[in-house]
């Protein structure tokens, strides 16, 4: 029983340090460049994110046995279309100015690599608890990753930081870091400071996260797309 | 016909959809270490681009918001470009075996590139017209691979650069792609 403990917490807590979705993995670039000009909606965008991440691994968990194999990737993109549909529902109806500012970035979850990945590679393997648990971990390390990027932008970029004034900042703002190049400023020190404080070596150069869990793998032949 | 050019150009330039609206960043890291593979794969986008926009559009219009439908969207959008792209493959291999050849490893990746679900949207949302909406996807399509192409030769240059141990790989490409990015932020204002 205690094993069984130890498994569970694993699945829980893998996904927000040792093998989080952005900083390590590499998934999910895009909403975590393009949502991140404020540590609020890195938050917001991160918590829809789980919730789809949740309710998409609970789905295809339950249909695991269900779905034929060849019809597997069709089901699950309508599976995770459909959570996207209705988080945009909630956001829109109860909290409006979070729907406006993530905008289009909203619909664009339904085709974040990190829920197809664990849709793929966890959920469809997995029973319902374990992969509640993956998903809530890989949420939160995503969420965590948006909110320290956001942070990061928001402090130096427009010198506030969730609704307070930072002092010497604000009069003088580095305005480059909450425009599309400080993005890719921002992520690219970031992953170098993970690199070094995991002491580990740099990732391969694939900006897709390897083809773990990629439903092209078979067919891209595992180089990334970059003929040899 | 100004107005289309004002779409196009914008859409290729100002808002650009990688550097701008970091649409198909994954595609945009890894496909852009060489100049054949960057050509390929934003021929390959720029054509699903356009072909998912002719597709989507008639459907929204025409069967969605006639019927009180228009909160489908997203999940009739993913599953026609998925099925669109499994056409397109399955008809070039048939009839262009060549063109198959030079497009045909990219085109599964396509499905997941929010670039081709993020124009056939943006056209829904903006009110674009059918000839609008063209020109537009074009123009994002076009966007792309002028980004990749110019990515894959500052890429060329990076092979040779002394990058310190911990920023090899990724983040340098995140450091280079954020100064290709303040390139391109010397076309905003051009159209407005």
């Amino acid at each position: 029983m205690a094993d069984k403990n130890k498994g569970l917490g694993r699945e829980f807590f893998k996904g927000i340090i040792k093998e989080n979705p952005v900083l390590v993995m590499l998934l999910g670039m895009c909403p975590t460049l393009a949502v991140t000009t404020q540590a609020v909606n890195g938050i917001g965008m991160g918590l829809a994110t789980t919730f789809v991440l949740l309710g998409s691994n609970i789905v295809v968990s339950l249909l695991r046995n269900v779905i034929p194999d060849k019809v597997r990737i069709p089901s699950f993109i309508v599976i995770i279309a459909s959570f996207v549909t209705l988080i945009g529902f909630l956001l829109e109806g109860f909290v409006p100015s979070l729907y406006d500012s993530l905008g289009i970035y909203l619909t664009l979850i339904t085709v974040n690599c990190i829920i197809f990945g664990r849709a793929e590679m966890f959920a469809s393997k997995n029973k319902v608890l374990p992969s509640i648990l993956d998903a809530l971990g890989m949420g939160l390390g995503f969420t965590l990753a948006l909110f320290l990027m956001g942070s990061i932008r928001e402090i130096i970029g427009s010198g506030q930081w969730m609704g307070f004034t930072i002092p010497g900042i604000s009069s003088n703002p580095m305005l480059i870091f909450i425009m599309p190049a400080g993005g890719f400023f921002v992520l690219g020190v970031i992953i170098a400071a993970v690199n070094k404080l995991a002491n580990r070596k740099p990732p391969a150069e694939l900006g897709c996260g390897g083809c773990e869990g990629c439903p092209n793998a078979s067919k891209c032949g595992g180089n990334g797309g970059n003929e040899e | 016909m100004k107005e289309m050019m004002v779409i196009l150009l914008s859409a290729m330039l100002t808002d650009n959809f990688v550097l701008a609206k970091f649409m198909g960043i994954c595609p945009f890291l890894g496909v852009s270490k060489k100049f054949d593979s960057a050509f390929g794969m934003g021929a390959a986008v720029t054509f699903v681009i356009l072909c998912a926009t002719v597709v989507t559009y008639p459907i929204h219009h025409g069967i969605l918001v006639p019927n009180g439908l228009a909160y489908l969207d997203t999940v009739i959008f993913i599953l026609v470009i998925a099925l669109f792209v499994q056409l397109v493959e399955m008809i070039l291999k048939k009839s262009i075996p060549a063109l198959y050849k030079s497009l045909g490893v990219y085109l599964p990746l396509i499905t997941t590139n929010c670039a081709v679900l993020g124009s056939a949207v943006l056209n829904i949302d903006n009110d674009y017209t059918f000839i609008q909406s063209i020109v537009n996807s074009i123009g994002a399509g076009l966007g792309f691979m002028l980004a990749l192409i110019i990515f894959s030769g500052v890429r060329k240059k990076m092979e040779y650069a002394d990058i310190p141990e911990t920023f090899k790989g990724v983040p340098a490409t995140l450091i280079a792609a954020s100064i290709v990015s303040v390139s391109f932020m010397g076309f905003s204002g051009l159209f407005s």
